[in-house]
């Protein structure tokens, strides 16, 4: 069956806009003051292979919308999956009932009018992929053969996934805004298990993209699966102790995630961040820049505006180490006595300032230590920062690798942790949004044996 | 009586006019000779949610969610295709699109027949009916208040009360129909603590398969607010946690997410026809020290992680996994158990009509000992006591797994001491059991609270055990 590579988008793209208008009629119509509201739609194909047969062949395809009503302060929402005219006008009733026992919330309501995004720049999301199963289920053999093929070790595998989506969404709101693009997504991914002795280990690796040229080859991704699988192989446990910690690059991007989290609006309004009252401060060295850029064109994080409908814009979040702008939307913002900073959604798109070291660089500069490239469990306290998480890498001495580690736990504080931030690579080697290259910290608690 | 395919008969099929000859026809479309197993899976979810902050209701929100999953199975391939639109032609569409997994072929032709529930673990309730929208805004704000009086110290209460009526109607190829219709209600209290400039958070909560009532009975909501100002208090005494390898005890309840972690996930069939779990082939093997019986039982009345049947339409059942230290069972869904020879075992849920069904836990708990709580406590001259966690994870491969504490203490001499830091406790899956030494009298099931991800798959499901001796769990703490 051909991947509905949706030829006819323009239509759809009218069809839904013309659901937002008829949604905010609706809730004109019912008294509401203001609304705004979202819809979506998607289709896709994932196909997986496991042991060089076909496992699963899904065809994907889902329609979302939601809506809020706001009567003055009072506020109420509701969604549905069904965009049939009977469902959209039960959604927008639903909300009016609900917001007739929410209460008066002074910051409840739409950004200001004139935050709105004026003009929406092309980012290029939007590459259709017309591969059919057959051809799908061809290059997730290829991956998976790939990663078999790559080394005797791997002995049993969890198969190879490949997904392409294809999507709509469009926001709206009664300042008169409407917004709406098309967009794509792709990704291939290779899980395997390697065996030795008794020491059985499985790994993993993916690509992602919004092309499908820029995705890597199906080749390199199962190779890298089983390259890391079987470098688990043989793993031990460590002695408790205190070291210089190296998180590879996918892993600095969490810890990342965990300054953006600290920093979002609705944990410093709700003073369950340990970066309150930060903004200015120096919480980074002062070689750490945290740039967004939401226009980045085919960025798996781009968008024009953002679920506020307010225009985003490129900024630094860490400029010489300090503290240069919260990550408000417009609610949190109103409590914070703020202006939205346009991340209503998120962050889109982060890029840490990378040196010049390279990965051996960075293990010669940890000397003797633990290079960390998995972790596992939640264990991160947001309002204090508190952190303690399992994890698996390898041993280090002398910046050269000495053998892999598993079943210790790493822990800190990260406002202690960043302050000691020694280093930041060059080895950004991971797909997503965000671009970092690893990080070594001064100093973490291992615990084991 | 059979209310509960009654009720999927009349919210799902009947509003879109889909009559018994269109599913005699759908399951038709989804065979051919190559198929061995095929399902329709329609559900019907409607889930409305409050929330108070500040002491204010801020929000709440209404969402539907309809549509349905076709499946085709052929040996181990699974074509998957499903629609939110439950007009014939799409949902024809979606069977044509699932059998060609097995190639081209001849359509068949089923009789469907409603099946009868044999027994009703909760009754086939809407419990966002089941109070009024007043009542529900009025028992936030009571909790938000009682949160408040519980402590000065108190500077943030944020509550949350969610309600979810979940209708299925599975229809399996050899026309057997199945309904079920699922109460699931929820309650949340999250409290901020200040005192000297240091801030904590405290969580507690709970939720059945029940009506909105069930929080007022028994002082239940109260008591879900002075919980979460107490264990946010004791977090504002907390000292640094200890690092390294230590006797654990681990209290009765919630911390039983070990056993989900350690051995549950690692004893679901699909990892074990595949041979990628550290239990794979060890059937009948010592996993778990003497007097260890570790069962997952989906026939509780009104838990969470209970179903009248899964979501292929088999009757949950109580499935023994580990017999006094023995592996004697895996958890199965029909798929896996076709391909493993075993029986199904009721474990075959799906988060949605959109996702296709795997082998997964529903209340997995280990069965009481008869050791005194206080008694297994004084036992220990140093170690951790443990009594409360946040979330855990594992890699069914290595089994290592871990879970992080949210409340614990240190032991010193027998006596439970001051207060320590949230910490990650990390061990080996295949291992851990084997040393557990003491179990306590005390089994209790978790609050209700509970949700697994698996596959990118959330279902809610539940944990439970008695106070448990464990000597030897690495605790990452930060203290040498």
């Amino acid at each position: 069956m051909e991947n509905p590579a949706l030829a006819d988008r323009g239509e759809q793209l009218a069809r839904l806009q013309q659901n937002i208008e008829d949604l905010l009629a609706e809730a004109r119509r019912r008294g509401a003051s203001a609304a705004e509201a979202a819809v979506s739609n998607s289709t896709g194909l994932e196909v997986a292979v496991r042991l060089g047969e076909v496992e699963t062949v899904e065809h994907t395809r889902d329609h979302g919308l939601w809506v809020s009503v706001y009567f003055g302060n009072r506020k109420g929402s509701a969604s549905t999956s069904d965009l049939s005219p009977d469902a959209l006008r039960d959604a927008v009733g639903q909300a009016c009932s609900i917001a007739t026992h929410t209460q008066e919330d002074r910051c409840a309501g739409l950004a200001p009018a004139e935050l709105m995004a004026r003009e929406l720049p092309e980012l290029d999301l939007n590459h259709p992929w017309s591969i059919d199963v057959e051809q799908a289920v061809a290059l997730a053999k290829r991956c998976e053969d790939a990663a078999r093929g790559a080394d005797p070790r791997i002995v049993n595998s969890e198969g190879a996934s490949l997904g392409t989506h294809a999507g709509l969404q469009i926001y709206g709101n009664s300042h008169g805004f409407v917004g709406g693009y098309p967009s794509t997504r792709h990704s291939l991914s290779c899980a395997v298990v390697g065996k030795e002795g008794d020491s059985m280990q499985r790994d993993h690796w993916w690509t992602s993209a919004r092309a499908p040229e820029d995705m890597d080859a199906a080749d390199y991704v199962g190779r890298r699966a089983a390259e890391q699988t079987v470098a688990r192989l043989g793993a031990r446990r460590l002695g408790t102790r205190a070291v210089p910690v190296l998180f590879r690059a996918e892993l600095a991007a969490g810890l990342l995630r965990h300054l953006m989290g600290a920093i979002n609006g609705a944990s410093l309004y709700r003073k369950t961040s340990f970066l309150l009252d930060k903004l200015g401060e120096q919480i980074l060295p002062s070689f750490v820049r945290v740039h967004e850029n939401p226009h980045r064109p085919r960025g798996l994080a781009s968008a024009p505006f953002d679920g506020d409908g307010v225009a985003t814009r490129a900024k630094d979040f860490i400029a010489d180490g300090v503290l240069a702008s919260y990550l408000l939307d417009h609610y949190s913002a109103c409590r914070l006595g703020m202006q939205t900073t346009g991340n209503a959604g998120g962050a889109r798109n982060l890029s840490v300032s990378m040196g010049e070291r390279d990965r051996a660089a960075m293990l010669g500069e940890l000397g003797t230590g633990l290079f960390v490239t998995e972790l596992m469990g939640q264990g991160v306290n947001s309002v204090t920062g508190d952190y303690s998480r399992g994890a698996s890498g390898f041993w280090v001495e002398n910046g050269e690798i000495q053998f892999p580690v598993e079943e210790i736990t790493i822990a800190g504080n990260l406002l202690e942790m960043y302050r000691g931030l020694v280093a930041i690579g060059n080895d950004c080697d991971f797909p997503g949004s965000t671009t970092t290259g690893s990080w070594l910290l001064e100093r973490m608690t291992v615990a084991g044996e | 009586m059979n209310d509960s395919l009654e009720i999927a008969r009349n919210s799902i099929l009947a509003p879109v006019g889909l009559g018994d000859a269109d599913l005699d026809r759908l399951v038709g479309a989804l065979q051919s000779p190559a198929i061995d197993a095929a399902d329709i899976y329609f559900q019907s979810s409607r889930l409305q949610s409050w929330v108070l902050e500040d002491g204010i209701i801020k929000d709440g929100s209404f969402n539907i969610e309809q549509g349905a999953g076709l499946r085709a199975v052929a040996g181990e391939k699974t074509g998957f295709a499903y629609s939110d639109e439950l007009k014939f032609p799409a949902l024809e569409q979606a069977a044509v699109a699932a059998r060609a997994i097995a190639g081209g072929g001849r359509q068949g032709v089923v009789k469907i027949g409603g099946l009868p529930l044999e027994r009703r673990l909760y009754e086939p309730l809407n419990p966002i009916d089941s109070m009024d929208d007043a009542a529900k805004v009025e028992l936030l704000h009571r909790v938000d208040a009682e949160a408040r009086r519980a402590d000065p110290r108190v500077t943030q209460v944020v509550t949350s009360i969610v309600a979810v009526q979940d209708t299925i109607l599975v229809i399996s190829d050899d026309g057997r129909m199945s309904a079920d219709v699922r109460p699931l209600v929820r309650l949340n209290v999250n409290v901020v603590v200040e005192q000297d400039g240091r801030r904590e958070q405290g969580h507690s909560g709970g939720g059945a398969r029940r009506e909105l009532g069930y929080f007022l009975e028994n002082d239940r909501a109260m008591a879900f607010a002075r919980e979460a100002v107490r264990t946010a208090l004791v977090s504002l005494e907390a000292e640094p946690a200890p690092a390294g390898t230590m006797t654990v005890v681990l209290g009765a309840g919630w911390p039983g997410v070990l056993l989900h972690e350690a051995v549950g996930h690692g004893l679901e069939g699909d990892f074990n026809r595949k041979g990628t779990s550290a239990f794979a082939g060890r059937m009948g093997e010592r996993v778990a020290a003497k007097g260890v019986t570790v069962v997952d039982d989906g026939t509780l009345a009104g838990r969470r992680g209970s179903l009248n049947v899964d979501d292929e339409g088999t009757p949950t059942h109580n499935t023994t996994l580990i017999e006094d230290g023995i592996l004697v069972g895996y958890m199965q869904d029909r798929l896996n158990a076709r391909l493993m020879g075993a029986a199904p075992t009721g474990n075959g849920r799906r988060e949605s009509y959109a996702h296709l069904p795997m082998p997964r836990m529903t209340n997995t708990y280990m069965l009481a000992g008869d050791r005194d709580p206080a008694e297994i406590i004084a036992s220990v001259e140093k170690g951790l006591y443990a009594v409360n966690f946040g979330g855990g994870q594992v890699d069914i491969t290595s089994g290592k797994f871990t879970f992080s504490t949210s409340e614990a203490y240190m032991i010193e001499n027998g006596k439970v001491g001051r207060p320590v830091k949230g910490a990650t406790l990390i061990g080996n899956g295949p291992d851990v059991l084997m040393r557990v030494s003491m179990i306590g009298n005390d089994l209790k099931l978790d609050e209700g609270v509970g949700t697994c991800g698996k596959e990118g798959q959330s279902v809610p499901v539940g944990v439970g055990q008695p106070t448990l001796r464990v000597d030897g769990l690495t605790v990452g703490g930060t203290t040498a």
